[in-house]
């Protein structure tokens, strides 16, 4: 899918797993450069660790192929393929200390003198005085050091990582991330990341392929599937988005206009996936940072050509750097906006009248034909999300 | 007043202790009736002070022969079950097969039948199959209800070990032989060493089935119940202090290894 085939490339093709009428893993094109951080993004169940354990070698696909390179490794057993796995409850040998720990795979290689090795991989993950404690003796990310470590001294074509981060809290995992980032530029191995954490995902890898119920929905980088998301579950899933439903009322070569709750919106022709004519429907979307929100009173100091939403504010939740409006209005209920705490307006309380204005260029249009809600689930109140995790993005508590 | 308050603070300690008492007493019964010169046949009621049983512990005819016999009966009946147990225990854990359901119930049935019951229709059983009643078969009872309580053991540990542990090896080289025997055994060990103790300890000191299926042959309890009925030297007092006190040494031993470790460990890391 992404960039062309050469000498150290994961390459999945048709892959697919079945566990009796239930498909895990719908066939599946996939292929992760050498040398890049690629992340694997789902909510759990997604199919996304079934994935990653096919590559291992834990999990036999019930079809299509694995290849490294130009070597087909899809017979090939877990203990003869060149690649390794950090563990998500990190599974590090309980009766062997951190030493023997991180020596097994260079022992069972046959390696005779691993000690310089060793004694080396510990200090990348800063653990040299830790080498004779047993696993148990150490703090969480001290354990996710130890496997990292384990799995690194292989020097494996590629590195899979099954939510190593999950068990950590919030400050060690954005540490940790950091760490991970840094380790991988340094040995230039291929990274394979599953997790559930969008915003994890964002920050370390350079292409991200969102999952969802056994299907890549979405591949591309960071900035990309955000700014442009192709579906409602990846607009939704990372970060937050606004989407209203509108109908089209004419489509020109470059801008779309759409009517929404008695409000017209314009689409930059080029960000709608799906063919608009008048009359078709759309979803519309917009994300909540690049919305502003201006008091009915004023409505003449909002600049020309943005599109417009009027509303009543229901919730502002005050956090500091930004405060988040909740704004209902006939276009849709419950809609989001993040606004900095620059010159904040006072009146902008629950049940102020309000105008909820963005750029054009910032719209974006997904075809109507899908769940509005889809991807919103993971916190199980899907639309007041934001405001209920205190943060401008949603945090997936799992 | 101030007594009460006393025990008051430290009723878990003088509950604790009295417990222990209670426990300890019959052993030490035992150890002391063994320097006993005891009037007549029976060693039953403190005469004077001797340590003739002491140095000469197999001064009675067939003592130590049936200790002897009970010793590598024990042997052999802990290594036939622990290796057959710990088989049918990773079985039972890790496979799904036919007949799963019974064999993890009826693995139960020893253990929860009368022993009497068992030794009798062992002793059915092997007079109709016209197998001759000695060593072997004692041997063959023991194996069977000890494999019980092997299997129990070990399937307790093999059912709360992270399956992952293994896919980590096998994901780091380790073929299904390695992987077993570097990771797999070791962390199974302690279920299969308590399984093979407890092995050891039903095996040595059983009497039921054992009398059973014995024919004339004569196990150390046998020589012990069959002694009670004729006189007790005190030779047989020697032979159970002797066994009681080989038994604390092996836990004191094993304790301060473990904490020689320990404190090795702790060295070795303060000075690195």
């Amino acid at each position: 899918m992404t960039g062309t085939p050469s000498g150290g490339d994961v390459r999945l093709s048709g892959i697919s797993r079945v566990y009796g009428d239930f498909t895990a893993v719908h066939p599946l094109d996939l292929t992760v450069p050498e040398g890049s951080f690629f992340a694997l993004l789902g909510a759990s169940g997604c199919g996304k660790t079934t994935t990653l354990r096919m590559i291992a070698g834990l999990e036999e696909p019930s079809t299509g192929t694995v290849h490294l390179g130009d070597q087909d490794v899809t017979r090939l057993p877990a203990y003869k393929r060149p690649v390794n796995t950090v563990f998500q409850s990190y599974a590090l040998f309980p009766h062997l200390d951190v030493f023997e720990n991180v020596a097994f795979g260079l022992r069972r290689r046959g390696v005779r003198s691993v000690k310089r090795q060793v004694g080396e991989m510990l200090d990348l993950v800063q653990l040299g005085e830790h080498a004779r404690r047993k696993p148990h003796q150490l703090s969480g990310g001290q354990q996710q050091r130890v496997a990292v470590a384990r799995a690194l001294i292989n020097h494996p074509r590629v590195l899979l990582l099954d939510e190593p981060l999950g068990a950590l809290d919030l400050k060690l995992r954005r540490r940790m991330q950091l760490e991970l980032k840094r380790i991988q530029t340094e040995v230039g191995i291929t990274f394979i990341h599953v997790t559930h954490d969008q915003e994890e995902a964002m920050a370390m890898a350079d292409t991200v392929a969102v999952m969802n119920a056994g299907r890549v929905e979405q591949l591309g980088a960071p900035a990309d599937l955000y700014e442009n998301p192709a579906t409602t579950f990846v607009a939704n899933f990372l970060g937050t988005s606004n989407l209203i439903e509108a109908e089209v009322v004419s489509a020109a070569t470059d801008e779309i206009l759409v009517r929404a709750g008695g409000d017209t919106l314009g689409v930059p022709a080029e960000r709608c996936p799906v063919p608009a004519a008048a009359g078709t429907r759309l979803l519309v979307g917009v994300r909540p940072e690049k919305a502003a929100l201006t008091h009915a009173d004023e409505t003449d100091r909002i600049p020309d050509g943005r599109n417009r939403v009027t509303g009543v504010v229901t919730e502002a939740s005050f956090l500091g750097v930004s405060t988040q409006y909740l704004v209902n209005s006939p276009a849709g209920l419950g809609l989001a906006v993040y606004a900095q705490n620059v010159d904040r307006d006072p009146r902008l309380a629950p049940g102020a009248e309000v105008v909820l204005h963005w750029s054009r260029a910032h719209t974006f249009a997904l075809d109507a034909a899908q769940d509005i809600d889809a991807g919103t689930e993971t916190l199980g109140t899907a639309d007041v999300s934001g405001t209920v995790a205190g943060t401008p993005v949603k945090e997936d508590a799992g | 007043m101030a007594l009460l308050a006393w025990i008051r603070r430290r009723l878990v300690v003088v509950f604790g202790l009295l417990t222990l008492a209670y426990l300890l007493l019959p052993n030490v019964v035992v150890t002391v009736f063994s320097f006993n010169d005891p009037v007549g046949r029976f060693n039953y009621s403190w005469h004077a002070f001797s340590t003739d049983a002491w140095s000469d512990p197999c001064g009675v005819s067939g003592l130590c022969g049936s200790l002897a016999l009970s010793l590598q009966l024990a042997l052999w009946a802990t290594l036939a079950a622990t290796v057959l147990g710990t088989l049918i225990a990773f079985a039972l854990a890790r496979h799904r097969f036919r007949g799963r359901g019974a064999v993890n119930s009826l693995i139960f049935l020893p253990m929860a039948m009368p022993e009497v019951v068992m030794a009798a229709s062992l002793l059915t059983l092997f007079l109709n199959t016209g197998a001759r009643l000695g060593f072997w078969t004692v041997l063959i009872a023991h194996i069977t209800f000890c494999l019980s309580f092997v299997v129990t053991a070990v399937k307790a540990r093999v059912m709360s070990m992270d399956p992952r542990l293994e896919q980590a090896a096998q994901d780091l080289y380790a073929g299904p032989a390695q992987t077993f025997l570097r990771v797999t055994l070791p962390i199974a060990w302690p279920g299969i060493a308590a399984g093979a103790l407890l092995a050891f300890a039903l095996s040595f000191d059983d009497f039921i089935i054992t009398n059973f299926t014995a024919g004339s042959t004569v196990t150390f309890p046998m020589y012990v119940w069959g002694s009670a009925q004729r006189g007790t030297p005190v030779q047989i007092n020697v032979v159970g202090t002797a066994m009681f006190l080989v038994a604390v040494l092996v836990v004191v031993v094993s304790m301060a290894v473990g904490n020689g470790r320990r404190r090795m460990q702790e060295m070795t890391r303060k000075q690195a």
